[in-house]
């Protein structure tokens, strides 16, 4: 465990976006960082572009309209990265995973479809203290995992 | 005329700071003031009316819920009455009470959500976290009324899922007298702040007039000074019961809606504490049968956002044939592009555009009923 390591740990920095939410996970998740569930607490701060942070939440089934987005978002974002699928529609597509044959015409159920999920977290929506227990989880994990050789821009330990 | 030489497009979205929700506003700008705009809102489509088809008006109901995680009552209320209206058998009259007070319990922590982004986007982060701490009140007091905290899952088919306890009750109204005085708090505290009435007054103006002829709903409306509102104008659950008034505003601006939304957290107070003063014994829920009659409803129902209509056809078997939504969100989005323009004297500055945009207390999930094709 080097001191990048041991300053992402510290400091994530997070980005969230919506692919086709119904604004429940959404407004929990916006709920963790106000004063009640104070999410600052671990450091992490809520960034509004790609390119600033480490860690992604995603929330909702993914819609065909937003594909081409959240691809584009997962490449932009700098390594190491991690993304977290917020809620159970993110995880697996919930209510729209089954709409006669297979999911919803217009969904994919499940983001981990579409790009690499390091987290989980159920619910619907999950309560702030669930999403703050997931991240919380996903840092420990970072922690005892070495990094992957031969990642861009990360010299193999 | 145009002192710069060529208008520019500026894309927000779908993934941008200032947005919480995948939207697209494609800007025209002629220097720093907006003069033309595109909305796109298809990013959020998800085939909720298609889904509806495929599921029995049981499962429906969890479906329908999940339209919105806001307004989730507003939405299974709209869905409930539509099907209890095919069956010709209204809720029973302490169910229909309890449902006045858990559509008024969302108003309360909608309208303070909103006060809370609406604050967020003048960069005002300070008042964002007093109000969401705020907020919470509201969210404890649904948690242990209706079982969670957003998607609460309480309106049945037929009536409410939980009755009302005398213990629930006494923590409602302790809770209701909390928000009161911060509602007053917050009424004095934004009508004196000067760094909320210079980004707000005179920021994003839309008369009556044009209000009314690009049929605007909600919250958004009243404050153009046109009192539309589905509880006064045609009422259902236990409204003819409940004494509401209709909030208005005339400053046509965005601070107007601030206030008008904030009175309507008060009017919401008081509806509440009516309701358990006034709450009819009996039972809270009926049966009905599974099979629906055939025929079609339209019930209407006041979200906090505004109009929300749902329309339902039967076909006599125990799904759907045909469901339809139509959201407040929706109804505005014409008024959200006249707006977002500039014409004459009025301008609108790019800066402006994340609070002009907050006004309408825009929900996009809601919305994207249909998607653009090419």
């Amino acid at each position: 465990m080097g001191l990048r390591n041991w300053a992402l740990r510290k400091s994530p920095w997070i980005l969230h976006f919506n692919t086709g939410s119904c604004n429940g996970c959404d407004i929990e998740l916006v709920a963790t960082l106000t004063p009640r569930y104070d999410i600052e607490r671990f450091g992490m701060y809520l960034r509004g572009s790609p390119r600033h942070a480490d860690i992604l939440l995603v929330t909702g089934p993914v819609t065909r309209q937003v594909r081409d987005r959240i691809v584009r978002i997962y490449n932009q974002m700098p390594f190491p990265k991690s993304v977290v699928a917020i809620g159970s529609c993110c995880m697996s597509g919930g209510v729209f995973s089954n709409c006669g044959k297979g999911p919803c015409y217009n969904v994919y159920a499940g983001l981990d479809q579409l790009i690499p999920v390091n987290a989980y977290i159920p619910g619907c929506p999950p309560k702030p203290e669930a999403i703050i227990d997931g991240v919380a989880k996903l840092l420990e994990s970072m922690k005892a995992t070495k990094r992957k050789e031969g990642t861009p821009d990360e010299p193999a330990q | 005329m145009s002192s710069y030489e060529r208008l520019f497009d500026i894309p927000i979205g779908p993934q941008h700071p200032a947005l919480k929700e995948p939207v697209l506003l494609n800007l025209k700008v002629d220097g720093e003031h907006v003069v033309d705009v595109g909305v796109d809102i298809s990013y959020n489509h998800r085939g909720m009316e298609k889904a509806a088809e495929y599921r029995t008006y049981v499962q429906n109901l969890y479906l329908i819920e999940r339209v919105c995680g806001i307004c989730n009552i507003a939405h299974t209320l709209s869905f409930g009455t539509a099907i209890e209206g095919l069956h010709g058998k209204p809720a029973p009259e302490r169910a229909k009470v309890l449902r006045v007070l858990a559509e008024e319990l969302e108003r309360i922590q909608s309208h303070l959500l909103w006060l809370g982004i609406a604050a967020h986007e003048i960069g005002f982060d300070t008042l964002f976290m007093y109000v969401w701490l705020d907020r919470e009140i509201s969210l404890d007091i649904m948690e242990a009324f209706a079982g969670n905290r957003i998607t609460s899952s309480y309106i049945s088919i037929g009536g409410v899922k939980r009755d009302m306890t005398p213990e629930i009750a006494g923590k409602m109204l302790k809770g209701m007298d909390k928000l009161e005085g911060r509602m007053a708090y917050y009424r004095k505290a934004i009508s004196e702040e000067r760094t909320v009435l210079k980004r707000t007054q005179g920021v994003g103006l839309l008369g009556a007039a044009d209000v009314a002829s690009l049929s605007a709903v909600g919250p958004f409306a009243r404050a153009s000074g046109v009192a539309v509102d589905v509880r006064a104008d045609d009422p259902y659950a236990a409204h003819e019961l409940v004494p509401i008034k209709v909030v208005t505003g005339d400053g046509c601006d965005v601070f107007t809606r601030i206030m008008v939304r904030i009175d309507e957290v008060v009017e919401s107070i008081n509806a509440i504490r009516f309701c358990l003063g006034h709450l009819p014994s009996g039972p809270i829920l009926q049966r009905l049968p599974r099979r629906v009659p055939a025929g079609d409803f339209l019930s209407r129902v006041e979200a906090p956002r505004g109009e929300l209509t749902h329309f339902v056809r039967s076909d006599g078997s125990d799904k759907p044939y045909r469901y339809k939504i139509k959201t407040p969100t929706f109804s505005n989005i014409p008024s959200l592009a006249k707006m977002l323009k500039s014409t004459g004297r009025y301008v609108v500055n790019i800066a402006d555009v994340p609070v002009i945009l907050a006004s309408i207390d825009p929900c996009f999930s809601c919305t994207a009923r249909f998607e653009r094709i090419g």
